[in-house]
């Protein structure tokens, strides 16, 4: 390769970044916003489910139960009737998420018997939203038990209890947030390896400018090396600057260390990279490169574990989710960021970064050179 | 007049470019017809053809960018498919669209284009500068130039390391009589030069500035010579004439 | 006039048909969505990788170890004696949970005192961390009441839970009505900000302005090809999701298809503003990208439930169309409801059609000079 030539196109790549303002304000902006919004909107946690209330009941029992509720934040109680016909309503027009029911004889029951039942019904319309509604709504259940079964019938001896203690390890406050950022971090730099670079050799072949360089004797490896490069530290920078804004805008914390999270992203680059320069290759338009762009990243998106676990996916799905490079880079985000991880615990994703980068990346190169000729 | 095929002779009177059976298809379509003709060292040389005659196609095919189906051609004496970098070398080329970058400054375009020609910084600098003294540019946002001095800058840089031969496809369109005639003034400099000019218009009136032209029909060359011998041959007043005549056969 | 409109229509599908690629694309993209969010994206917690820590293994450690062995959702990766070796296995993410027991936990359980266990989990994806402990303690809770007697036990409120509308909780049911809608943004307002100001970067547009058709007719002539590529994926969605999924049909579907051809207007007359104010494609696409596909798929509660988020994105998420035509899709297609229950989304978005629309048009002005 020719240094001389690539200092000079390095050059024209780097002018014509920094000619393109909008561009540039785009991808300064790009990581705050994402950060933001996806930080602060891409979450489950419940704040207040809105309750409506049947109780057929009208005991202290039952006004305890629905007290416990109140007083943990998580429920508000928007309405409340003898039947469930009104409660029903409620759920259709979305006034409420979640009927309590409490049956007539709850009190008398629970006397009676230490046991008494409750009616649950979700609007499952939102099943996230339902499926944690429900367990919080289960563990107060429970607790209130407690509390009755030790008012209720004085403790005579001591029952056999296991005293559990739990710990969140490596996100202690269990905040939503501090798990998606480096996952956001992860599709940032997709976004700027994969979907710029095929947009940036693509404009040129609309503009003519491409074939104007293929006349000249310009050798394809240092044009490919001079289109790479600049997208490759453009990449690298937002990375930093995303790190920046996590660590001291977010608060999220930063365990591992920062060099080896570059090592990685800078090994990942190469696949997202190749992948930009293999859709250049295919297209002839920027619109086309956008969709085959955008289609391709979504489904990496969706199949790398950034909003479902991979664990959780069937066991096909999770095969081919060892394939894909975005799923390793994640992992490896997640492991050094969150869980401070060290080389030797991430070799094996690294290793399959290596090799899947090289592969896709020489496979682009030589699929330039034979479309290109 | 170069006619003969020169089989024997030195590479120094060797012809700017020699095409034989030339062919290109797309599917079923054969864009080019099995072609064959020779253009001599420093001559200035019209490739007319109306539009879809397949002009395009064949000058692609010479500087590179589209591999024949079938024939051979060497330009500047390397050949087209197994020597294309030598050829590369050696060729300028302006297409049809404007192609330089209008993002960049005339100078950093000139920087580019000569740093990928491996001139030396001292003489890019010094090509630069006499080519903006010599068509009266400022240093500025190409895009903000006006038509015909981009054309006019095209061709400049597309002259920049001195090829042997230069493509012009189409490099007057769109721009005014005057400036259509300043064009030419550097067509003929450039060929006073020694450089070969390989040019196709779709003005007839710039047919008659060629030293020789050749007219393309559906693929295959119609006719080829200097304009004079043209029209009387065919027996026609004018280049456009005939090329009404043989572009459309009635 | 009409006939020009309509010689115009065609001119545009000719240009959509004829790029392979895009079509493609725009085609299959739905089909494998679903597919994707069908098939491969769930968010429940299966096979936990479980580590037991039992510094003194005696018969209640033992008993609750082959209760986690048993459980299906657990499965035990690792006993040790120390916590030494635990934490590597949490880093190289090849443990989720440990049971950490106390030594002489069988004996302080025998005598009545607390016996301590100790659950940490991998807690860096929260939900998923909190489902894990929540399973976890029930194994824990069904052994002790096993061993415990009647006595001083607490008291059991049972719920009978329901899950209203979705009762397994099915996540393709939940994203199909989203899926739609981000899959009608896309092409809706995506493509049409795009192919305008693609007309307007190669000058073409100009040529339209100046012909008889009149600029509302220009926007229809571009838009309505679009509009029917959009239905060919609702179809598409609608169709796949019913028969691999048997995701559920509970409203009309006339209503359903009335409602998407609502929720099209509303994207295309945002992409037609798009194309207005902005000046090449490249702009076009990162504005329409900004302004339509990430609220549409971020804001709308698609994914993520409005009801989690802070206050301003609440408040932010009321201007983002989506959002709206999810409420109505859902409803329809789970809740079964008409427009008795949908009729305020609904005039919502017919509201924001008729603003867009006004704006666009006056936007969209020939300017000459």
């Amino acid at each position: 390769m020719n240094l001389r030539i690539l200092r000079v196109l390095l050059r024209k790549e780097y002018l014509q970044i920094y000619r393109d303002k909008l561009m540039l304000r785009q991808m300064l902006l790009m990581p705050f916003i994402q950060l933001f919004l996806l930080s602060s909107a891409a979450t489950f946690e419940v704040k207040t489910a809105r309750v409506f209330l049947v109780d057929r009941d009208h005991s202290a029992t039952s006004r305890g139960l629905v007290d416990r509720l109140h007083a943990s934040g998580r429920f508000a109680v928007v309405g409340a009737s003898a039947s469930m016909d009104p409660a029903d309503d409620a759920l259709l027009t979305r006034d409420a998420g979640m009927i309590l029911g409490i049956p007539a004889e709850f009190e008398r029951d629970i006397v009676r018997t230490r046991a008494g039942s409750v009616q649950l019904v979700f609007n499952a319309e939102d099943g996230a939203l339902a499926g944690v509604t429900n367990s919080y709504a289960q563990q107060i259940l429970a607790a209130y038990g407690r509390e009755l079964g030790a008012t209720l019938r004085p403790v005579v001896t001591e029952a056999p209890h296991i005293e559990i203690r739990t710990r969140g390890w490596y996100n202690q406050e269990l905040d939503y947030k501090d798990y998606m950022i480096p996952g956001i971090l992860v599709q940032l730099l997709t976004l700027v390896g994969t979907l710029l670079t095929a947009m940036n050799i693509v404009r040129e072949k609309e503009l003519g400018t491409l074939d104007q360089l293929n006349v000249t004797p310009l050798p394809r490896s240092s044009f490919i090396a001079a289109k790479l490069i600049p997208l490759w530290s453009i990449a690298l920078a937002e990375l930093a600057a995303g790190l920046a804004v996590a660590r001291w805008v977010f608060g999220v914390p930063v365990a591992g260390s920062v060099p080896l999270v570059f090592l990685a992203a800078c090994i990942y680059l190469l696949v997202a990279l190749g992948i930009g320069l293999l859709i250049s290759t295919m297209v002839d338009t920027q619109q086309q490169a956008m969709f085959v762009s955008f289609f391709l990243i979504l489904v990496y998106l969706l199949m790398s574990g950034l909003f479902t676990p991979v664990r959780s996916m069937p066991e096909w799905a999770q095969m081919l989710a060892e394939l894909n490079p975005v799923k390793h880079f994640i992992g490896i985000m997640r492991s050094v960021l969150l869980k401070g991880a060290g080389l030797t615990d991430i070799v094996r994703p690294l290793a399959i970064l290596t090799i899947t980068g090289t592969i896709a990346l020489a496979f682009a190169v030589r699929q330039y050179a034979k479309t290109s000729a | 007049m170069v006619n003969a095929p020169v089989v024997n002779a030195p590479v120094v009177n060797a012809p700017a470019i020699e095409v034989t059976s030339l062919t290109r298809r797309f599917g079923d379509f054969t864009a080019v017809d099995s072609i064959s003709f020779e253009v001599a060292a420093g001559e200035v040389f019209g490739f007319l053809g109306a539009n879809g005659a397949g002009k395009t196609t064949a000058i692609k095919m010479l500087i590179g960018l589209l591999a024949p189906t079938s024939g051979a051609a060497r330009v500047a004496g390397h050949d087209v498919v197994k020597d294309a970098d030598s050829v590369r070398r050696r060729i300028g080329y302006m297409s049809q669209r404007f192609s330089l970058y209008e993002d960049l400054t005339v100078l950093e375009n000139i920087a580019l284009y000569g740093g990928i020609y491996g001139l030396h910084d001292a003489e890019i600098r010094r090509r630069s500068s006499a080519m903006l003294q010599s068509l009266g540019l400022v240093d500025d946002l190409v895009g903000r130039l006006p038509l015909g001095w981009k054309q006019k800058l095209a061709f400049s840089v597309a002259l920049l390391h001195e090829p042997a031969v230069v493509f012009l496809d189409e490099p007057t369109g769109g721009v005014d009589p005057i400036t259509r005639r300043q064009f030419w003034e550097l067509i003929y400099a450039a060929a006073a030069r020694g450089t070969t000019v390989f040019v196709t218009t779709h003005y007839m009136d710039e047919a008659e500035y060629c030293d020789r032209i050749s007219i393309m029909v559906d693929g295959r060359i119609a006719t080829i010579g200097t304009p004079a011998e043209l029209k009387n041959k065919w027996n026609v007043p004018s280049i456009d004439d005939l090329f009404v005549r043989l572009a459309r056969p009635a | 006039m009409t006939t020009t409109l309509g010689a115009f229509i065609v001119k545009e599908l000719r240009h959509i048909l004829r790029d392979r690629q895009t079509l493609t694309i725009l085609l299959l993209m739905p089909l494998i969505q679903v597919i994707l969010f069908g098939f491969a994206l769930r968010s429940d917690v299966r096979n936990v990788r479980l580590v037991i820590v039992d510094p003194f293994p005696d018969y209640a450690t033992a008993a609750l170890s082959s209760r986690f062995g048993a459980a299906s959702r657990f499965r035990i990766v690792a006993v040790t004696p120390t916590m030494r070796g635990v934490e590597p296995l949490f880093q190289q993410g090849k443990a989720d949970i440990a049971v950490v027991f106390e030594p002489g936990f069988g004996s302080r359980l025998g005598s009545g005192e607390p016996a301590r266990v100790l659950l940490a989990v991998d807690a860096s994806d929260p939900n998923t961390g909190t489902t894990m402990l929540f399973y976890a303690r029930a194994v824990f809770a069904s052994y002790e009441a096993e061993l415990g007697s009647e006595r001083g036990r607490p008291v059991r409120i049972v719920p009978a839970t329901r899950m209203r509308f979705n009762p397994t909780l099915e996540s393709v049911n939940l994203f199909i009505p989203g899926l739609i809608a981000l899959v009608l943004t896309l092409v809706s307002a995506l493509m049409t900000a795009i192919s305008l100001s693609r007309e307007k970067e190669r000058g073409t547009l100009e040529i339209l302005l100046v012909s008889p058709l009149r600029p509302w007719q220009i926007i229809v002539g571009k838009v309505v090809p679009y509009l029917g590529l959009a239905f060919a994926n609702v179809l598409t969605a609608l169709v796949a999701a019913w028969l691999v999924f048997h995701v559920p049909f509970r409203g009309s579907v006339t209503l359903l298809l009335a409602e998407s051809l609502l929720y099209s207007m509303v994207s295309l007359a945002l992409g037609v503003l798009v194309a207005s104010l902005t000046g090449s494609q490249r702009v076009a696409m990162l504005v329409a990208l900004l302004a339509t596909m990430l609220p549409s798929s971020l804001l709308s509660g698609m994914v993520f439930p409005i009801a989690s988020m802070p206050t301003v994105l609440q408040v932010i998420s009321n201007i983002v169309p989506a959002r709206w035509f999810i409420i109505i899709a859902r409803g329809i297609m789970l809740k079964g409801v008409g427009l008795e229950y949908l009729w305020r989304e609904t005039l919502v978005l017919a509201g924001m059609t008729m603003l867009l629309m006004a704006v666009a048009v006056r936007s969209f002005k020939p300017r000459v000079g």
